[in-house]
């Protein structure tokens, strides 16, 4: 089978399973599992925001959540003034995507080094965070939005039908939806790595200053990678605010940017299906040792409760044992089995055909 | 007499007190295939990162086809027309050879000619049989290679090569000779290299560099009996 058929099959596989996920699911699962899935499928998005501006443009960012954090935020605001969620919707994508092109100018533009990059987005989130934490006071507001300081935004409407107002999506509408963006975000970010500027974004990645010396500008290729990166996270961003009617700024602090990271890292960098699989994987996995509240004082009952110590344990594992991440060193696994079986077909055939011979 | 293809005045470059390009006047005719030779730091492929934007000159200025292109970007030159096979091969190693050269290739191409364009080269260049693998894990002299095709695969007007011969073996280096006889048919190439016998298989007129200055340049037979060439380039290949 060659690399084309195997690259189809898999596209056909994630396919089938998602669309059967998205019909299936409603008709099994009960609400409190089908709200905690539709949260997973959008912080999915959120991490398939970060491996293509980081697995795939190599920009290691560390302020995704800045843009998730603006997307939220930013509908919860234009909710509240508007009424209508249409304009919401598309402003909860544009304004973190011209925040991210505006950041992304200086930063690509004046050519800072990787470190510096990483070092100046989670500054930008922090920053973020604590602007918005400290604006508790009733002057802070914007139209009749009020920000509400550490308090968060309680209460934010709904999506609801393009057009229609009183047609408000529901809960089981918001896996649905949740659900098709994911596999919409998927599909079409594979479109866009098959294209010829995924490509050339690739080749960035492997050689700058190669890509440089042919013509290709990467300050424009990296910025506009960056663009949409912030785009998508803006609009898991929108997701999540209704996904809760909440938003804090908690969504800008430092657990929040660390552990999009640790999507990417475990799930795989330069795969799309590898940060979904670490996405899903780390918060269903966070939220069984959440539950698994210490019910016996023994010492060990009391570990598997502390969910940050179990996941920080993970990812060293992970960094160490498994660098590239847990789908390519999987389809790694896959390569040598099926090169060592050709491997034992071809030496099985040399007897025959000695014998013949 | 036609407008030289490259030309350039009093072309400088120091790093904090150290002058690594010093005055350097320098013409190249359209078509013309032109050797640089000089020891080590003698400032060649520091003259290199300039006419190609990767540094920019302390003083003087490059004029590529008349317009001046010392401030210009790397990639604006690129598109201008210049193309560089630097001297560690500078590819896309975790790529395969195949998208190596269809990066090259699709900057000037569009749609499905880069497909034809790729296989042409991939031809040319010997290494359609390695098409799929990656370019990292190539031997040293196929990845030089590679490297040149993506070189070509931008059909620039002034190819560039520094050291193209390093780490090749007797038989390659003849193959690579052959090539640049090939290119010059159509374009002009500014080659440095140390392998004295690929010089001689090369070229006409020899350039020769010394501590950042133009020492000397004559045809390539009156530079192997120079005297001064000799003693500072020759010389010092004995002594060490």
């Amino acid at each position: 089978m060659n690399a084309r058929a195997l690259n189809l099959l898999g596209l056909g596989l994630v396919g089938i399973v998602g669309v059967t996920f998205l019909i299936l699911t409603p008709r099994f699962a009960e609400l409190d599992t089908l709200l905690e899935l539709t949260v997973y499928m959008i912080m999915a998005i959120l991490a398939l925001s970060l491996a293509l501006i980081w697995g795939y443009g190599g920009i290691l960012c560390f302020g995704q959540s800045a843009f998730f954090g603006l997307g939220a935020y930013t509908y919860a605001i234009a909710m509240f003034n508007i009424g209508e969620s249409t304009l919401p919707l598309l402003l909860s994508i544009a304004v973190p995507a011209a925040f991210a092109a505006l950041l992304g100018y200086f930063m690509f533009y004046s050519r800072i080094s990787d470190v510096y990059l990483g070092v100046i987005t989670l500054t930008v989130t922090l920053i973020l965070f604590n602007s918005v934490n400290s604006t508790a006071g009733p002057e802070f507001h914007i139209g009749v939005a009020r920000l509400g300081g550490f308090n968060g935004i309680p209460g934010i409407p709904p999506l609801n039908y393009p057009g229609n107002k009183a047609a408000v999506i529901d809960l089981e509408g918001m896996f649905y939806l949740s659900t098709a963006a994911l596999l919409a975000t998927y599909f079409g970010l594979r479109l866009l790595l098959a294209s010829r500027f995924g490509r050339i974004i690739v080749g960035i990645r492997e050689n700058e200053r190669r890509a440089e010396l042919l013509g290709y500008d990467p300050r424009a290729y990296k910025l506009a990678a960056f663009t949409i990166g912030g785009a998508l996270a803006g609009f898991a961003g929108c997701l999540f605010a209704n996904w809760g009617n909440f938003v804090s700024p908690t969504i800008f602090g430092l657990a929040q940017s660390a552990q999009i990271i640790i999507w990417v890292i475990v799930g795989g960098r330069g795969t799309l299906i590898g940060p979904i699989v670490g996405c899903i994987g780390i918060q269903w996995l966070s939220t069984a040792l959440g539950a698994n509240q210490p019910s016996g004082s023994d010492w060990w009952t009391k570990l598997l409760a502390n969910a940050p110590f179990i996941l920080g344990i993970i990812l060293i594992a992970f960094v160490l044992l498994v660098p590239k991440g847990l789908v390519p060193t999987l389809a790694d696994f896959g390569h040598w089995l099926l090169r060592s079986r050709t491997r034992r077909v071809a030496t099985g055939l040399k007897p025959k055909q000695a014998e013949e011979g | 007499m036609a407008a030289p293809l490259l030309q350039t005045r009093d072309l400088s470059m120091h790093f904090g007190g150290v002058q690594a390009v010093r005055n350097v006047n320098f013409t190249l005719a359209e078509g013309e295939l032109r050797c640089l030779i000089g020891p080590n730091g003698a400032g060649k492929s520091t003259f290199f990162k300039m006419l190609t934007g990767q540094l920019q000159p302390s003083q003087g200025q490059v004029l590529f086809r008349g317009h001046d292109i010392s401030r210009a970007h790397a990639h604006q030159i690129a598109r201008l027309g210049i193309g560089i096979k630097t001297q560690v091969p500078s590819v896309f190693d975790g790529l395969s050879v195949r998208e190596n050269i269809w990066l090259a290739a699709s900057r000037i191409h569009s749609g499905e000619r880069v497909n034809g364009v790729v296989d042409e080269m991939l031809e040319r260049i010997g290494l359609s049989g390695a098409a799929k693998r990656l370019v990292g894990q190539l031997a040293h002299g196929q990845r030089q290679w590679v490297e040149l095709g993506i070189v070509l695969s931008t059909d620039p007007e002034l190819i560039l090569l520094d050291e193209p011969a390093a780490g090749m073996t007797h038989e390659e280096v003849h193959k690579t000779a052959e090539l640049v006889r090939e290119i010059n048919r159509s374009k002009a190439l500014i080659v440095v290299e140390h392998d004295m016998q690929f010089i001689r298989m090369i070229a006409k007129q020899v350039t020769v560099f010394n501590q950042g200055s133009v020492l000397v340049e004559d045809a390539v037979e009156n530079i192997m009996r120079n005297p001064l060439v000799r003693d500072i380039y020759l010389g010092k290949q004995a002594a060490a």
